[in-house]
C-alpha cells in the first residue's frame, strides 16, 4: 500500500514495486538451483524431501557416490573434455573468420556473413538430425566423442565471430594501418597491432564456448554413442524422471561450481587485462552482460 | 596489398560450415525426399534432385491438415509457444525496465545474479523444477499446508501448466539481457524531455520507451522463440507424456529409436520452413544492425 502511495505523491521516485518484482524474480531463478544443490547433502535416497544433511552421495557411499560411480565420473570427465576441445577448435575457427569477414571487401563476404549467421538461428533439434544423417549416411564418421566435438564446434563458431567482430569494428583499421606505415608486413601488423587489442575479445570467446559446450544437450546428445560418452546434461535427462538418487544433484553441482569458479576467476583475469589497455574503458561488466546476446 | 590476405583468415571457418552446416543441412533434403531401405530399415538419400520422391512429404503434409496427428501437435506447440512467450515478456520486460532505469547501487549485484543461470546449465536447473515439483516435493507440501489442495498435486505427470511454467523459467534469462541492453541504450535526455513535456510516467513510458525498445522486443522474442520450437527436454523432462508432446518431440521420436527417418526429415522441413519467416527476420535485423554500427564508425 505504502508502495501505491510513493507513486502518487512522487510518480518520478524509485518505483518500489517494480523493485520488489526485480528481486522476487531474481530469488525465483535462483533459489531452486540453491535447493537443488542443498538436496545433494541429503541423508536418505529421496531428492524432494530432506532427511539429515550428509556427504554420502558426495563421497561417502563405496558405490553409488559421485566419487565412486564410475558412470558418475565419465559423465562430467566427458563433459569437461568436450568443453576442452570445443574451446581449442571453435575459438581459433571463429576469430579467422571474424577478421576474415571484417577486412574482406569483396563478393565473398555477404554470403559468409549470412552463413555464419545461420547456425545461431537454426532450433538445435534440425542442426543434431542434420548432423546425424549426413555423419551416418555420407561421411561415415562414428558416433562418440570426434562426433559430439564436430557438432559443438559448428554451433560455437558463430558466437565467436560475433565477440570477436564486435571488438574489431570498435578498433577500426587505424593500428594495423600505422604498424604497416612503420614498416611492418601484413602478417606482421596483424600479429603485432590487430592480436594484442584483441586478446580480450578471444578471451571472452573462451569462456563464452565453455559455457555453451557445458550447456548442450541437443547435439552432444545425438552424437553420442552410449553411455560411455555420456556427459552431465544427458545423465540429467535420462534419469531425472526415475530413481535417480540425490548423487545426480551432487554430479549437477559439480558442474555449476566448475562453470562458476572458471567464469569468476576468467573476469577477475578479464578486469585485470582491461584495467592494463587505456582502450578498454567502459564497464567490464556490460561488456559481459552483452556477450551473451 | 596482397587480396587474399584476409579472405584467406577466414577460409577455415568457412570451410568447416559449408561441411558441417550446409551439406548436413542437404542431407535432411535428400532424406525426406529419398526413400527407407526396406530390409535395413535405413534412410536410403535421393543426393540428385531428378531422384527426388514426393511420396513422404504428402503423406507428413496431410497429417498437417486440421484434426490429424501433426495438426494437434503443431497447434499445441504454438499454444505453448505463444503463452510462454507472453510470460517471458510479462516477467522479462519489468525486470529489465527496472535494471537499465532504477537500479543505480544495486545493478553490479542485479546484472550478476541474472547472469548466474547463463552459467548453470539448462538441464541443471530443470532439475531443480523436477525436485520441487516431484508429489513429494516442496511445491505440493507448501500447497497442502496452506490449504489451496487437500492432496499432492501431480505436477509432473502430463501437465500443459508444468511444461510451459518450464519453458518460461527456462527461457526468461535469455530475454531479459537483450531487453535490458536496448533499454539501456535509450538516452535519459529522451525520456527527461518527455517528462518536460508534461507527460506522466506512463504516458511517457507507452509513448517513449516503448516505441524505442520495439525492435528490442522483436528481436528478443525470436531469439528465445526459434528454439523454443525445437525444445524436446524439457517436455519430456518435466512432463514424459504424449498428451503435451510438443514438434520437438515428435521429431526426436522419428530418429531415436524410430523407423522412418524421412518422416521425421520431412517434419524437421517443414517446422524450418515455418520457422524461416521468423529466422528471416532476425538476419535482417542483425545485419542491418552490423552495417549501422560500420557506417557509424566510418
Amino acid at each position: 500500500m505504502r508502495a501505491v502511495r510513493d507513486w502518487f505523491a512522487n510518480p518520478w521516485g524509485q518505483p518500489r514495486l517494480l523493485g520488489a518484482f526485480t528481486w522476487l524474480y531474481m530469488a525465483w531463478s535462483i533459489v531452486p538451483v540453491g535447493i537443488a544443490i542443498l538436496f545433494s547433502f541429503n541423508n536418505g535416497r529421496s531428492r524432494s524431501v530432506w532427511q539429515g544433511f550428509s556427504t554420502r552421495w558426495w563421497w561417502g557411499d563405496p558405490n553409488n557416490s559421485v566419487l565412486h560411480d564410475p558412470t558418475l565420473r565419465g559423465a562430467i570427465e566427458q563433459s569437461l573434455r568436450l568443453a576442452g576441445l570445443d574451446m581449442i577448435v571453435a575459438v581459433p575457427l571463429g576469430v579467422g573468420l571474424a577478421v576474415g569477414l571484417t577486412r574482406w571487401r569483396g563478393y565473398g563476404a555477404r554470403p559468409v556473413n549470412y552463413l555464419m549467421l545461420f547456425p545461431l538461428v537454426t532450433p538445435e533439434i534440425v542442426m543434431a538430425v542434420s548432423l546425424l544423417l549426413v555423419f551416418s549416411l555420407l561421411y561415415s564418421i562414428p558416433f562418440g566423442t570426434e562426433a559430439q566435438a564436430l557438432g559443438q564446434v559448428t554451433f560455437s563458431i558463430s558466437y565467436v565471430v560475433i565477440i570477436v567482430r564486435g571488438r574489431l569494428l570498435s578498433i577500426g583499421p587505424e593500428y594495423e594501418e600505422a604498424a604497416r606505415d612503420l614498416g611492418a608486413s601484413q602478417l606482421g601488423a596483424f600479429r603485432l597491432a590487430l592480436l594484442p587489442l584483441l586478446w580480450p575479445a578471444v578471451f571472452a570467446s573462451f569462456i563464452v564456448v565453455f559455457a555453451l559446450s557445458i550447456d548442450d544437450f541437443v547435439v552432444t546428445a545425438y552424437m553420442s554413442a552410449g553411455q560411455s560418452t555420456q556427459t552431465v546434461p544427458i545423465l540429467i535427462y535420462s534419469s531425472v524422471r526415475g530413481t535417480a538418487t540425490p548423487a545426480l544433484n551432487a554430479v549437477a553441482t559439480v558442474m555449476v561450481v566448475i562453470t562458476l569458479l572458471s567464469v569468476g576467476l576468467a573476469y577477475v583475469v578479464y578486469r585485470w587485462s582491461a584495467r592494463k589497455q587505456a582502450a578498454t574503458t567502459s564497464n567490464a561488466l556490460n561488456e559481459i552482460a552483452a556477450l551473451e546476446v | 596489398m596482397r587480396r587474399w590476405f584476409w579472405p584467406s583468415f577466414a577460409v577455415p571457418g568457412v570451410a568447416w560450415l559449408v561441411l558441417l552446416f550446409l551439406v548436413p543441412t542437404y542431407a535432411v533434403v535428400a532424406v525426406a525426399f529419398g526413400t527407407i531401405d526396406p530390409l535395413s530399415l535405413n534412410p536410403v538419400p535421393a543426393w540428385n534432385p531428378l531422384d527426388w520422391q514426393f511420396s513422404t512429404m504428402q503423406s507428413v503434409l496431410a497429417e498437417l491438415k486440421p484434426g490429424h496427428t501433426f495438426w494437434i501437435v503443431f497447434v499445441r506447440t504454438f499454444e505453448y509457444v505463444a503463452i510462454a512467450l507472453a510470460g517471458c515478456l510479462l516477467i522479462g520486460y519489468p525486470v529489465a525496465y527496472y535494471l537499465a532505469r532504477y537500479a543505480r547501487r544495486t545493478r553490479g549485484i542485479l546484472l550478476i545474479l541474472l547472469i548466474v543461470p547463463f552459467w548453470v546449465s539448462y538441464l541443471m536447473r530443470m532439475l531443480a523444477w523436477v525436485g520441487l515439483l516431484l508429489p513429494d516435493g516442496l511445491v505440493n507440501r507448501v500447497l497442502l499446508h496452506l490449504g489451496v489442495i487437500s492432496q499432492p498435486y501431480p505436477w509432473l505427470a502430463g501437465q500443459s501448466s508444468s511444461v510451459i511454467f518450464a519453458l518460461i523459467y527456462g527461457y526468461v534469462p535469455y530475454m531479459i539481457l537483450p531487453l535490458y541492453a536496448v533499454l539501456d541504450r535509450i538516452d535519459r535526455s529522451v525520456l527527461e524531455a518527455g517528462r518536460d513535456l508534461g507527460g506522466n510516467p506512463i504516458s511517457t513510458f507507452l509513448h517513449v520507451t516503448l516505441p524505442l525498445s520495439k525492435n528490442g522486443i522483436l528481436a528478443a522474442s525470436v531469439l528465445i522463440t526459434l528454439p523454443m520450437f525445437g525444445d524436446y527436454y524439457t517436455n519430456d523432462v518435466i512432463s514424459g507424456s504424449p498428451k503435451t508432446s510438443m514438434i520437438g518431440n515428435q521429431i526426436n521420436l522419428y530418429f531415436q529409436g524410430g523407423s522412418e527417418a524421412n518422416v521425421g526429415a520431412s517434419l524437421v522441413i517443414v517446422l524450418s520452413l515455418f520457422l524461416a519467416v521468423l529466422m528471416s527476420y532476425y538476419l535482417w535485423v542483425t545485419v542491418r544492425a552490423s552495417a549501422e554500427t560500420k557506417e557509424s564508425l566510418l
